[in-house]
């Protein structure tokens, strides 16, 4: 019935990196475990953009003249430019995480910095986009005044291009956070090939947050 | 021959309480036939768990049990059998549930509009009430919208219930083949006097019913509700752009439109029903008919329930 | 004696972690409880909470039905009594049904059954703990503020209009989500990375698998609310349009998205409860479960499909016919598998040795409150009586069978099972049983005849009716009573036993890993980490049939 095997002292047997957690018997299990978990946080936050874009498709088969006539208020330029700068941010983050696998902590830092620079850039360049909207009353719900005819119920669409972009806006915002902090922790020089398991997972959200971006600028810039 | 926990005919038995409604029977027996099912597999069940709490119970500590893990053959047996009962369930259901969607073709209309905490019947003549009072043996549609938040129309005896939801239409129907006063609830949570919100149905005679309209004040003196609905419809200028009588002006024609297919400007067909008639005043820009412009003004905010209301029933009288 | 075995072979560094006492005293201070990390007593930290608010929302049924003793005005006027009903039923599920098996005893039990140190994340633990005080600060917060008379639904439009603060109430619901989507997270990452050696999937104890089909659905659906009452916050602040007809939105698009999070909540209420009542079944019958993998499985089909049923709450709601066939189906669909639940669970008591103690008790009382609260599900998923019987007591009385006669009935068994293994001490066994019973019958008393005059047609969220339905509603009342009294007891009962002196012996003798660590455990659960070798309910009682029979 019994077996003499200790799973516990064999964990213990191998050097003790700096990085790994009390409870976890081997760094393998730790670092597998805190992907399995970012994955599933992913998970969830597709699930949690997911009622807005029902909101959007539900609104969009009730008022279909509306959304091709409120999408032409929106800046496709704009847009395209963020893109471009997301995209560009998706990149350099990927090859953030290639440089700690490689133990390279210039590069490494170097990519982060890019990252965080694209998402600033993102998000000044939303900042004009929303001032435009205010300017012209192009705004949610209640707030709408807009002149310009748009025929059936631009408040609702202008209601779903804000809160699908503040939501979004919230997670780069959001995203800047974690990045910085990985970038300090790059910097003190926490990260080597033995131990890259934040960047990365950092980059998995980041990955995320870019996703969600590419699926919102054609449905809201580009309705045909 | 009547029992208390039988369906075998209108009075209130045991469970459920008097049955007023032609499709009243249809839910009784449905009801009785899940409860009878479920009340005989509950027995077995719990005679099972009894006998067994009674045979094996501890008679000393350590006694040895059994190594029983499972029974291809019973677990299969209990799996499909709720299967097929279910499947019975649901098909009837179903059927059931279509029937109380469906009305017949020749139905009195009466609309009814929902407030907090209030209910108001519109009849054909234009006459307005607080109770609801029908012919007996006539199918009766009620189109119902709310003026503020969620209500749900309820009358027990009927077996028939429907939210009535602010911004559109809902519908219900039914038939009573019986005399009497029944309750009218509320039944979507409302607001502080949710439960006050109650009223009255009648079932009277054809007579009674016609009387009884007489007595009520229509929207404008001796006028149907259709021709308080033809006076909103000049009033509002909605002449200008639809003809009541076929020919094409800026907007179609109202002559017949009700109840058929009208093809949509960029998405599929829709049905005009009182669903669609409500939108395109309201909100017309939503559903455009395929071939005419986008060019009617929205009256949300301009006209009323009643006014729609009257509208709906003016555009249904236009055969 | 056991399926498990332990090392204690003198080559483990028990100096590496210092002297093994046990979790409660391993630490002391408050702020070595307000900053713990350990699984344990952030369980007991969870289950205190939820005692607590169980205690406010039940207080709140009893003013409830107290007002319904007859059918005019007792002692609380209709906005009080709207603001009462929905204080209710926001504490009971969002402050106590969800968090009660899977954050209190699913914390404490969870690790130990998996011969795991803690879970995966314990910060993140710690984290979510907070995270429900917060939004229970909001939720006590809203009624200093005066109540919210919403109704826990918060049904648009009417949400949107009512003075009352159901801005905070909203908050509250939202930041709750947050604590319960990492404890999904947590659980789930715990299930798959950190069991012991020699703990395949086949031997997990069902409890386990239970609280990974509610994990799965916490961290699947609990989103989908956040973001619901996310936009009914802006909805009453700002008015985004949405869910207002006024500006052209949707109110019906709100019960949608509300019940594509809540109906999966129900099921992340019910499914710990199977999980729980497989325990208590197997250990105090001494019995195998009959069916092992239908029980594992279904709680997991049961969680899948229950992602697609929300539409069964819309039946009358302008839903069209197509979709009430659809979701009528689904919902017929996931009455099969709980149905092979409960005839397995009967079935495990076959030739058991069945002992009468309070756990047990509860969980006899559970398959007959279930049962019950099962078939009259198929009175609601039958399209056409669900008309008839859709917001009437009909429904109260359904969902309380399956919510406090299910789930809450064997999350108080399950506090009985472990209580124990929580605390070292042995509560009274015989006022256990006369409490149980007592709250059984009080229960039945009470829900039993909602499902007649709801029958007849009695409207829930009412304050007042009318006088054919004052006979129900009275003996409904009282029945409130013995079931208030039952329970209070069951709870002296418990607390009554920690003033026992030393670690009374333990007299379950389960065979799960959570049985092999000491008791109370020591604040890392294991001296070493166990091996598994046998399943978790091989009791020497079965292998001695097994032997005995040549097996």
């Amino acid at each position: 019935m019994s077996s003499a095997t200790n799973a516990h002292d064999d964990a213990h047997g191998q050097a003790h990196h700096k990085f790994h957690q009390h409870h976890f018997l081997t760094m393998a299990q730790q670092a597998s475990s805190a992907k399995f978990g970012v994955w599933l946080f992913l998970g969830q936050e597709v699930l949690f953009f997911s009622g807005l874009f029902m909101a959007y498709f539900v609104f969009r088969a009730l008022y279909p003249e509306t959304w091709l006539h409120a999408a032409e208020q929106l800046s496709k330029t704009m847009g395209g430019i963020n893109t471009v700068v997301l995209l560009y941010s998706s990149l350099t983050m990927a090859l953030a995480v290639r440089s700690a696998q490689l133990s390279d902590k210039k590069g490494l830092v170097n990519n982060l910095i890019q990252t965080i620079v694209c998402a600033f850039i993102f998000l000044a360049v939303k900042y004009v986009e929303y001032s435009a909207k205010f300017e012209h009353g192009l705004l949610p719900g209640a707030a709408y005044h807009g002149h310009e005819f748009i025929p059936g119920r631009p408040e609702l669409f202008f209601t779903v291009y804000f809160t699908m972009t503040g939501l979004h806006g919230i997670h780069v915002i959001a995203g800047i956070g974690v990045l910085f902090w990985i970038l300090k922790r790059a910097i003190r020089g926490d990260f080597d090939s033995t131990y890259y398991i934040p960047v990365e997972n950092v980059g998995l959200y980041w990955h995320l947050v870019d996703l969600v971006w590419i699926f919102l600028f054609p449905l809201l810039y580009l309705v045909r | 021959m009547k029992t208390p926990l039988l369906a075998d005919g209108s009075a209130a038995t045991f469970w459920l309480p008097e049955a007023a409604s032609t499709f009243a029977a249809d839910h009784d027996y449905l009801y009785y036939l899940i409860f009878w099912i479920s009340t005989f597999f509950f027995i077995v069940m719990m005679g099972a768990m009894a006998y067994f709490m009674v045979k094996y119970r501890r008679r000393k500590q350590g006694e040895t049990t059994s190594d029983i893990h499972g029974n291809t053959k019973l677990e299969i047996a209990w799996s499909v059998l709720p299967t097929l009962i279910l499947g019975v369930f649901f098909v009837l259901g179903f059927r059931g549930f279509i029937d109380t969607l469906t009305p017949p073709a020749n139905t009195l209309n009466i609309n009814v509009t929902a407030q907090q905490w209030a209910w108001s019947f519109t009849y054909p003549n234009g006459g307005n009430d607080s109770i609801l009072v029908v012919p007996v043996g006539k199918p009766v549609k009620l189109t119902m919208s709310s003026v503020d938040v969620l209500h749900s129309f309820f009358v027990p005896a009927f077996r028939a219930k429907r939210d009535v939801v602010p911004g559109r239409y809902t519908v219900l129907w039914f038939q009573s083949d019986k005399l009497g006063e029944y309750d009218v609830l509320c039944t979507e949570y409302c607001g502080t006097s949710h439960s006050l919100m109650m009223s009255k149905v009648k079932v009277v005679s054809q007579e009674e019913y016609d009387a009884h309209l007489k007595g009520l004040t229509g929207c404008q003196d001796g006028q149907s509700l259709a021709e308080c609905g033809g006076v909103a419809f000049k009033r509002n200028g909605c002449n200008s752009c639809h003809s009541v009588d076929g020919s094409k002006l800026v907007g179609p024609s109202l002559k017949g439109v009700y109840g058929t297919e009208q093809p949509i400007t960029g998405g599929p067909a829709v049905i005009a029903d009182e669903q669609y008639i409500r939108e395109s005043v309201m909100n017309p820009m939503a559903k455009i008919v395929a071939g005419y412009p986008a060019a009617m003004p929205a009256y949300a905010g301009r006209i009323n329930e009643e006014q729609m209301g009257a509208l709906v029933e003016y555009i249904r009288s236009i055969k | 004696m056991s399926a498990t075995s332990i090392d204690h072979s003198p080559s483990h560094a028990a100096g590496e972690h210092g002297h093994h006492d046990n979790y409660l005293v391993a630490k002391k201070g408050i702020s070595s409880w307000i900053w713990t990390v350990d699984h344990k007593r952030l369980g007991i930290m969870y289950l205190a909470a939820v005692i607590l608010f169980f205690i406010v929302g039940g207080l709140a049924a009893v003013a409830v039905r107290t007002e319904l003793m007859n059918p005019t005005k007792d002692f609380m006027d209709a906005n009080a009594y709207n603001r009462m009903f929905t204080l209710h039923g926001a504490v009971m599920v969002f402050l106590v049904i969800i968090p009660s098996i899977p954050a209190s005893l699913g914390n404490f039990v969870l690790p130990l059954m998996l011969g795991a140190k803690d879970v995966a994340f314990p910060k993140l633990n710690l984290a979510s703990f907070w995270i429900y005080v917060l939004g229970a600060a909001f939720f006590i917060a809203t009624l200093v503020m005066g109540g919210v008379d919403t109704g826990w639904t918060f049904y648009t439009p009417y949400s949107i209009k009512t003075g009352s603060s159901a801005t905070t109430a909203l908050l509250g619901a939202f930041i709750l989500g947050f604590s319960s989507i990492f404890t999904g997270i947590n659980f789930l990452v715990t299930i798959h990375k950190m069991r012991a050696p020699g703990l395949t999937w086949d031997r997990l104890p069902l409890f386990v698998w239970a609280i990974y089909a509610t994990a799965l659905m916490q961290v699947l659906a609990t989103p989908v609310l956040a973001i619901t009452l996310g936009l009914l916050v802006l909805e009453r602040t700002v008015h985004i349009g949405i869910f207002d007809p006024v500006y052209g939105g949707d109110p019906v698009l709100f019960q949608h998205f509300f019940w594509f999070y809540s109906h999966p909540a129900v099921y992340i209420m019910i499914v710990p409860g199977f999980g729980m009542i497989s325990e208590l079944i197997t250990v105090h019958s001494r019995k195998g479960i009959f069916g092992y993998k239908p029980i594992a499985v279904s709680s997991v089909a049961i969680a899948f499909i229950g992602f697609l049923v929300w539409g069964h709450h819309l039946f009358v709601s302008s839903q069209s016919a197509l979709a009430g066939a659809i979701f009528s189906f689904l919902t017929f669909a996931v009455a099969v598998p709980t149905a092979i639940k409960v005839f397995s669970w009967i079935a495990t008591l076959y030739r058991g040795s069945i002992e009468y103690n309070t756990p047990m008790v509860y969980a006899l009382a559970f398959l007959f409150c279930f049962s019950i609260g099962g078939l009259t599900g198929l009175f609601l998923g039958t399209l056409s009586v669900d008309v008839h019987l859709t917001d009437t007591y009909f429904v109260i009385a359904h969902f309380h069978y399956v919510m406090m006669g299910g789930t809450v009935i064997a999350f108080i068994g399950g506090v009985h099972h472990w209580w124990h293994k929580f605390t070292g001490k042995n509560y009274n066994e015989k006022i256990g049983v006369i409490a149980a019973i007592i709250v059984f019958i009080g229960f039945n008393v009470t829900f039993f005849t909602q499902f007649i005059f709801g029958s007849q047609g009695m409207p829930r969220r009412y304050w007042s009716y009318l006088e054919q339905y004052h006979t129900g509603h009275m003996i409904s009342t009282y029945g409130s009573y013995i079931l208030a009294v039952g329970l209070f007891l069951a709870l002296f009962n418990l607390l009554a036993s920690l003033r026992n002196k030393g670690v009374a012996p333990e007299r379950w003798r389960g065979v799960s890993l959570e049985w092999e660590t000491a008791t109370p455990p020591i604040e890392h659960n294991f001296e070493s980490i166990p091996i598994v070798t046998a399943g978790p309910y091989d009791f020497p009682e079965v292998r001695a049939a097994r032997t005995g029979n040549g097996h």
